[in-house]
């Protein structure tokens, strides 16, 4: 199959950036985006000319490394399913592809395809945690857990933090990335303790980072690749209220 | 647990969630004056006497005035902040960007509230001051019915209202979600309820200038 390539350039934060142009030709439909990104770059380096930087680590889907928008769609427009794992047979032979970094005042432009989510990891340290002893592990079924809880909250933790519901959100919103965290933790009874100083942390460093004001578009929702719902944020809502209601 | 905690307001939920209880305020008040504005079909006994009740406690009109007032202002506020906040949270927009999930309904709810903000000066100039009514008068039937006569009024009416259907459809379902009402196991109701409430407003509302532009209901 082949493409054409419309892929954002961008030196640093300080550069303004603009789309090259590249030509992908000969490539497989099984390959994956990720896969083919790496030929067209392959052959940017034989012929002298410097590559484009993106994001990758464990290609299977599980790490959260990986993102771009592709042709409008963050993680492209397969649906539940991250960048690595979609394939170039999703897309029509002869097509144009539109790759830019997942935009958002809170991820800046590293280079190129790649941005800082550090925002994330803010908003994670601010509460995303529960404290306890460390040692040996509890033994298992010693804190019973009904199994509607523990399948919600299972849902809510497949989160895998890669940013694609700040980069489809209309808004630049993180309400699906913290409620996660939050809904997470507030399915088991080991996250009942922090339960209230939680959601009141996390909510504020995720303001903090400047991040926009969710307007219920659940353009999150759809580009999830974890397919995280949106009850995930209602339930971070319920839960800011009650903390706004105690003390 | 370092970070500064905010206050309530001081957060985009703790906004929304003053958005909603307003909205839902204001949606009260939406839903009763297009209860009311049905009574037209009754005659002009029933309407002018409806409407002559309203006024009848100075009080209690302007406490309910006031309510619907302060609901507004603290709605609108609220909107702007929220609205600055996500203008400035992408200062850089995407070349392409597709959508799969948000409705049309959601797009327009920002525009919506300006564009439903000016009719409603219109609107009370038109039927509560009456300076742009042609013929205005204490007799209230008469003035709905002599209003909605000059088409070019009664569509623009319509599709003013139109606005507001879109707005509470929108609204109603977010309010919902931002309370935190929203459960896999009953997630569809809400939206039901927002489908439902947010076209009975808009039916019952179109109905009045459509019938007086039919001529099913005429001045007395
Ligand atoms: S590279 Fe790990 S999820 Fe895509």
């Amino acid at each position: 199959m082949d493409f054409k390539l419309k892929v954002w350039r961008q030196r640093g934060a300080g550069d303004k950036g603009a789309f090259a142009n590249y030509d992908a030709k000969d490539i497989s439909p099984d390959t994956s985006f990720l896969e083919m990104l790496d030929i067209v770059n392959e052959r940017l380096i034989a012929k002298g000319e410097e590559p484009f930087a993106f994001d990758h680590d464990c290609r299977e889907g599980i790490c959260g490394t990986c993102g771009c928008m592709v042709n409008g769609y963050a993680h492209g427009h397969q649906g539940g399913t991250t960048l690595c794992q979609f394939h170039m047979r999703e897309f029509q032979d002869g097509e144009t592809i539109w790759i830019e970094p997942f935009r958002a005042k809170a991820f800046p432009v590293i280079r190129d395809l790649v941005v800082d989510r550090g925002a994330f990891d803010k908003i994670v340290q601010a509460g995303g945690y529960i404290s306890v002893r460390t040692g040996s592990a509890p033994d298992g079924n010693a804190v019973p857990v009904p199994k509607d809880d523990a399948e919600r909250s299972m849902d809510a933790a497949a989160c895998i933090g890669c940013g694609a519901c700040v980069a489809a959100c209309p808004n630049a919103s993180a309400m699906l990335f913290t409620s996660g965290k939050i809904a997470q933790f507030a399915r088991l009874p080991q996250g009942q303790p922090e339960r209230i100083d939680r959601v009141r942390h996390m909510v504020a460093a995720m303001e903090q980072a400047g991040f926009g004001a969710c307007t219920n578009h659940a353009e999150c929702e759809a580009a999830c690749p974890k397919e995280l719902k949106l009850d995930c944020i209602a339930q971070m809502n319920r839960d800011l209220i009650k903390a706004a209601l105690v003390k | 647990m370092a970070t500064k905690v905010m206050t309530f307001y001081g957060t985009s939920i703790g906004k929304k969630v003053v958005m909603a209880v307003t909205g839902f305020i204001v949606f009260g008040f939406v839903t009763v004056h297009m209860l009311g504005n049905l009574q037209v079909f009754s005659g002009p006994e029933k309407l002018n006497a409806y409407a002559h009740f309203l006024k009848s406690v100075p009080a209690f009109l302007w406490t309910f005035r006031g309510l619907i007032l302060i609901s507004a202002v603290l709605h609108i506020l609220a909107a702007t902040q929220l609205t600055l906040q996500s203008w400035s949270a992408r200062p850089q927009g995407y070349a392409v960007q597709r959508y799969r999930e948000t409705t049309y309904a959601a797009r327009t709810v920002r525009w919506g509230g300006p564009i439903i903000g000016l009719f409603l000066v219109y609107h009370i100039l038109h039927f509560t001051t009456g300076q742009v009514h042609p013929s205005f008068s204490d007799n209230v039937y008469n003035n709905v019915v002599t209003g909605f006569a000059v088409w070019w009024v009664s569509v623009f009416y319509i599709v003013a209202v139109a606005f507001v259907g879109l707005h509470l459809y929108h609204g109603v379902w977010s309010m919902f979600q931002t309370v935190g009402l929203n459960h896999p196991k009953w997630n569809v109701w809400p939206r039901v309820f927002a489908v439902a409430f947010s076209l009975a407003v808009f039916a019952g509302m179109v109905s009045v200038p459509i019938a007086a532009l039919a001529g099913l209901v005429r001045p007395v």
